[in-house]
């Protein structure tokens, strides 16, 4: 396939985020292998100093809207001009962020290009593609690699005959590292005003609260994780308990967020946050693909289990086989004991 | 206020939240076969929101579609259960094999077909593909504007709604035209529960599929009182051109599928004695990882 790798930049509040810095670095290792450039689209209000943000992760040139109306997001208004941009330049490869605007904006573009699109990756190459039907062998595709099926499985997604190939990552999957701090990128500046009209903006936001998280699981170097096995939410007391001990920080599998027993920015896996912290004590956690995808970096893996057949056991460097709460207590006490 | 039609999109998914050891092969494939099929929670969500304007606005319809195999009917009768006014299936071995974008183009061209619809609702994502894709996919191809994780109903007025979503980080409150389509999220109220007279009314609604099949007195049943037929859709009721429907209309394409081979294991398995904890907190710390 021709065409350059494009990287959607999210703002906030003039700001590209995180969750694109990271695809930066991403789309930069996929340019590199397919000896084509990285292109970054960043839309938003008062980013004139872009360069110093983005240049420095590989970025050969940046397609840039700079406009009051441009925040806070609306979604018709950026399917419009990142769809323009797209259609214009041809990309091979795009890449957007799983945040709630990512997950909002990429398929509506990719509706409206007629292409594919592969959520929540949590892994992305180069590869070639061999279609079993008509024996045709199709050179350096993007492999979109996800766990599916509830995290039972994990699935390789090609596309090869409706371009271009895009892709969500959610935050923290991918690392985020500076490519050449003196990189130069080409400016280019969208020109907005034959491309959006009144007709773009008829939702309007009227309020909005954004809660400064008091949770970063990202940066967390000890995490105490609990799962269904917890059993309830008065029972994560005690992980909490266990974490201050230790200054850690408390997170959960899916199934543990979805009966409840913890906020959704708690969760570790494929649809919630990725680790890599330098030990995670999974307590009662079974290990799902959908789980493991999201923390099976973690240099240490403590795991606590009534199963000793849990899948989680099969990554983990230390295994207690037996109830949390029996097992939290006489950690900390065993912590109280011996550390001086 | 002008009476609504509003069409909720509703999946019949398989229950990926218990899947367990037996759910895979030995060959790594997925059992599809054992594991019970459910209405996607989100989409509960969805029908809750679409019956809560209805209770505000007299005269709306809501109609609970569905598109899958011929036994994704169950979906259409639990819509009625909860208090849907029509129920209808689109069902066709020709859409099999569809990813979101070939998905979105047949539903947007069942919801084109059905006619003057002011709202579609469905639930952000589906449990087994999480890819929250076929909503907006839906509403760019309906040419509507979109309101994605939608948590709770604001305020309704002429032509005007407004909700609260949901966001990583937070809220937005936000008031869209009408038309629109949203998606609604996991935290938004909870879909009421079956009406014991609508259970009995609606029993026997049955898909011409289904009444092939059943016994003679449903068969009258369903032929006297028209409403329990339930209306099954096919490739050429709605219009759809074969080239972006199914596999050929689906640009992503599956490479591989493998159950994980998880690293090999040199866990030490400990018990839950003190004497095994105090070994397992003592290493910890002499190398520095905790203390």
């Amino acid at each position: 396939m021709d065409g350059n790798v494009f990287v959607f930049c999210e703002t906030d509040n003039g700001k590209v985020v995180d969750i694109s810095l990271e695809l930066l670095s991403s789309g930069r290792k996929l340019a590199g292998k397919l000896n084509c450039k990285l292109e970054a689209i960043v839309l938003g209000n008062d980013i004139s100093d872009i360069e110093k943000q983005i240049s420095k992760y590989g970025v050969d040139t940046i397609h840039i809207a700079d406009d009051s109306r441009l925040d806070p997001y609306l979604t018709l208004v950026y399917s419009k001009i990142v769809s323009y941009v797209l259609d214009k330049d041809q990309p091979q490869i795009v890449l957007f962020g799983a945040s709630s605007i990512g997950r909002d904006l990429a398929p509506r573009v990719a509706s409206t290009l007629q292409c594919g699109l592969t959520a929540d990756c949590t892994r992305l190459e180069i590869g070639d593609h061999l279609e079993r039907k008509t024996k045709v062998e199709y050179k350096d595709l993007l492999l979109a690699i996800r766990p599916a099926f509830g995290g039972s499985i994990m699935a390789t997604i090609v596309n090869w005959d409706m371009p271009p190939q895009m892709a969500t990552v959610r935050e923290g999957v991918m690392k985020k590292e500076v490519f050449d701090k003196n990189y130069k990128s080409e400016i280019i500046n969208i020109d907005l005003s034959d491309l959006i009209s009144d007709e773009d903006f008829v939702i309007e936001v009227l309020e909005r609260h954004m809660e400064e998280s008091k949770v970063n699981l990202k940066e967390a170097p000890i995490i105490v994780a609990g799962g269904y096995g917890v059993g309830s939410k008065e029972n994560f007391d005690l992980l909490y308990e266990f974490a201050d001990m230790l200054g850690a920080d408390v997170g959960g599998s899916r199934a543990a967020i979805d009966a409840g027993f913890l906020e959704n920015e708690r969760q570790i896996g494929q649809t919630g946050v990725t680790v890599r912290p330098k030990l995670y004590i999974a307590c009662g956690i079974s290990g799902a693909i959908q789980h493991t995808a999201g923390m099976d970096e973690s240099a240490m893996i403590v795991s606590i289990n009534k199963d000793k057949n849990a899948p989680i056991n099969k990554i983990a460097d230390y295994v207690i086989v037996g109830d949390l709460n029996e097992v939290l207590p006489k950690m900390i006490k065993s912590f109280h004991k011996q550390a001086q | 206020m002008k009476p609504l039609k509003i069409v909720v999109l509703a999946k019949q998914v398989p229950d990926t939240r218990n899947v367990g050891p037996d759910a895979m092969k030995p060959d790594g494939t997925v059992n599809r076969g054992i594991l019970p099929t459910i209405f996607n929670p989100d989409d509960l969500h969805a029908l809750e929101f679409a019956l809560q304007i209805k209770d505000k606005i007299e005269g709306t319809q809501v109609i609970v579609l569905t598109m899958g195999p011929k036994r994704a009917a169950d979906i259409v009768r639990e819509g009625y259960y909860r208090g849907a006014d029509y129920g209808l299936m689109v069902s066709d071995r020709r859409f099999g094999g569809a990813d979101t974008l070939a998905t979105s183009y047949t539903l947007a061209m069942t919801i084109k077909k059905i006619g003057d619809v002011d709202m579609v609702l469905a639930g952000v994502q589906a449990i087994d593909g999480d890819t929250a894709q076929t909503g907006p996919q839906t509403a760019e191809k309906i040419n509507f504007p979109q309101v994605t994780y939608v948590e709770e109903l604001i305020d309704l007025g002429n032509n005007e709604i407004t909700v609260k979503r949901r966001l990583d980080k937070g809220i937005e409150i936000v008031k869209a035209p009408i038309p629109v389509l949203m998606t609604v999220n996991g935290t938004f109220d909870k879909c009421r529960s079956r009406n014991a007279k609508k259970l009995l009314k609606y029993k026997y609604a049955r898909t011409d599929t289904e009444l092939a099949r059943e016994e003679d007195f449903i068969k009258e049943l369903v032929e006297q009182r028209s409403y329990l037929h339930i209306p099954e859709w096919n490739v050429e009721d709605i219009e759809a051109e074969l080239s972006k429907i199914g596999l050929a209309g689906s640009p992503t394409k599956v490479n591989k599928v493998e159950s994980i081979v998880m690293k090999a294991s040199e866990a030490k398995i400990l018990s839950d004695s003190q004497e095994d904890i105090d070994l397992m907190v003592g290493e910890l710390i002499s190398s520095h990882v905790i203390g």
